[in-house]
């Protein structure tokens, strides 16, 4: 019975009547904690396992990696195919898709360092790739989002336009540095949004006591339905010139790095500005496919595309986004965040020291 | 015109003075802008796969060998332009004849459907005489085509 109310084998419907009528309780009940569990424990093996190949398969590529200039050498180092580099980009990138969304982390912010940190490209590449990545991931979800009226246009429309303006200054700036000091400057970077997505709280519904006078002026707020309560929620911010001025510092990042800007789109807009956690994160995604578009087109036309790292990544994160969100339900997010937290704290440091040639 | 009440949470009130603006969820111009980057996104997407599968079958002919693209992706852009003999900004368009460059049409696409979302909420926002949000997003649109179009660009490294 043990093993049964841990979740360790499947509900049988024999055991349950057995248990039931011996802990004198309601066997429906009992059926659906028992099923609930051994769920929960089947997807924490999965993703334990894919973790585990993912984290195999970068151990596995890691010693070529020991200079900056590998790149051009790695096939011939490693005596690997043509097409074995491209074919594990799209096995790493699918398992990141999966666990960006168990996550809740955009695939962004996974994907440059650690594409970066563990592959044969150069970060100009991996940068023009991250911002396609996260791009193509936030043109998936923004129809559906805005249709919702979850992202807001309204709020949307003069943030991107800070934050796309930022981030093609970024993308210059991140073109005219060195790799070396690209590698440093992202790893210290990555380390500093580990240190935000450990510290930064979230706040469902923030108190806004009053709406500013420019939030009044351009009329930003709105109604969402929120399904947990079944109710309407009216919605209004503040502190919008000070979440403009944040904006450019965040399209900046977004553009000299290549990363997506929801690890700090979410708390600048929830935090800072007052919207309610879920219009916060949808309105995020959605920025993205503007202030990446800005950013990606920089790289595009200085030549930083090449379609063999570019295709294999969106379709890898695509494909893995659409099993996550499978996998979502069964699975416990906070665990797996974590996990996602000690990867990307692990690709900062792997950034920095690939930065001193270590 | 908008409700900007104080309470965060209660069900939607209808008054004389604050009629919302439209039915909770999206507006219009919000549906106009999602159901073409929808279209777009879908569109692009495909293009992507089937661009890229022509490249790897060898049906058209690549500017750079597959099996000789390792020997540039270790290179910073510049010198991988460089290397290649291949000019930065739009001359991609030229090369269509080759099937590592008929990717850049699908991604290039995907890139760009944001501008047509902008350029169609544009009319219904002006319709609406919301004038500000309609020159902001004239203003969006300006940023995006100026760094599509390859005139903004950095010395290289």
């Amino acid at each position: 019975m043990s093993l049964l109310a841990n979740g360790l084998v499947r509900p049988n419907r024999i055991k349950l009547d057995a248990c039931s009528a011996m802990l004198a309780c309601d066997r429906k009940e009992l059926e659906h904690n028992v099923k609930e569990g051994w769920y929960m424990r089947r997807g924490i093996i999965i993703i334990s396992l894919i973790l585990l190949t993912l984290t195999l398969s970068l151990l596995a590529t890691g010693p070529v990696f020991a200079s900056a200039e590998a790149g051009a050498n790695a096939a011939k180092a490693t005596g690997l195919a043509w097409w074995a580099w491209p074919a594990i980009l799209f096995g790493v990138t699918f398992v990141m898709g999966i666990v960006a969304v168990l996550a809740g982390v955009g695939g962004g912010v996974l994907f440059t360092p650690i594409i970066g940190g563990f592959f044969p490209f150069s970060m100009d590449f991996v940068r023009a790739a991250g911002l396609l990545v996260a791009l193509s991931g936030a043109l998936a979800a923004g129809p559906g989002l805005l249709k919702k009226g979850m992202a807001d246009l309204r709020l949307a429309i003069p943030v991107a336009l800070i934050a796309s303006s930022g981030a093609i200054v970024g993308a210059m700036i991140g073109l005219a540095m060195p790799d070396n000091i690209v590698q440093i400057s992202l790893g210290v970077a990555i380390l500093a949004i580990v240190g935000i997505m450990l510290k930064a709280k979230k706040s469902e519904f923030p108190d806004v006591p009053k709406a500013d006078n420019l939030s009044t002026a351009l009329k930003i707020t709105g109604i969402y339905h929120e399904t947990s309560t079944g109710q309407d929620v009216n919605w209004k911010i503040h502190r919008t010139p000070q979440g403009l001025i944040t904006f450019i510092f965040i399209g900046v990042m977004a553009g000299m790095f290549g990363l997506g800007a929801g690890w700090a789109n979410v708390p600048v807009l929830n935090l800072m500005m007052g919207a309610p956690l879920k219009v916060s994160v949808a309105t995020s995604k959605f920025l993205l496919s503007i202030t990446d578009t800005s950013a990606a087109w920089i790289y595009i036309n200085q030549g930083a595309l090449i379609p063999m790292i570019v295709v294999p990544s969106i379709i890898g994160i695509m494909l893995g986004s659409f099993i996550g969100v499978k996998l979502l339900a069964k699975t416990k997010p906070a665990m797996i965040k974590n996990i996602v937290i000690v990867l990307l704290a692990f690709s900062g440091i792997r950034a920095i020291l690939k930065g001193f040639g270590i | 015109m908008r409700d900007s009440s104080a309470s965060a949470i209660r069900a939607p009130k209808q008054t004389k003075k604050a009629a919302p603006q439209h039915a909770i969820g999206a507006t219009e111009e919000q549906v106009i802008y999602a159901n073409i980057l929808n279209i777009g996104m879908k569109i692009g997407l495909v293009g992507i796969i089937a661009s890229f599968l022509v490249y790897l079958s060898g049906l058209m002919s690549p500017m750079i060998p597959v099996t000789e693209v390792s020997n540039y992706w270790g290179m910073k852009s510049h010198d991988y332009l460089v290397a290649a003999n291949i000019q930065s900004g739009w001359t991609w368009v030229g090369l269509y004849r080759y099937g590592d460059f008929i990717n850049f049409f699908p991604i290039a696409f995907l890139a760009g459907v944001t501008v047509f979302c902008y350029l169609a909420i544009i009319p219904t926002l002006l319709r609406k005489k919301d004038s500000v949000y309609a020159v902001i997003a004239m203003l969006e649109v300006l940023v995006l085509v100026a760094a599509a179009s390859g005139l903004i660009s950095t010395g290289g490294h």
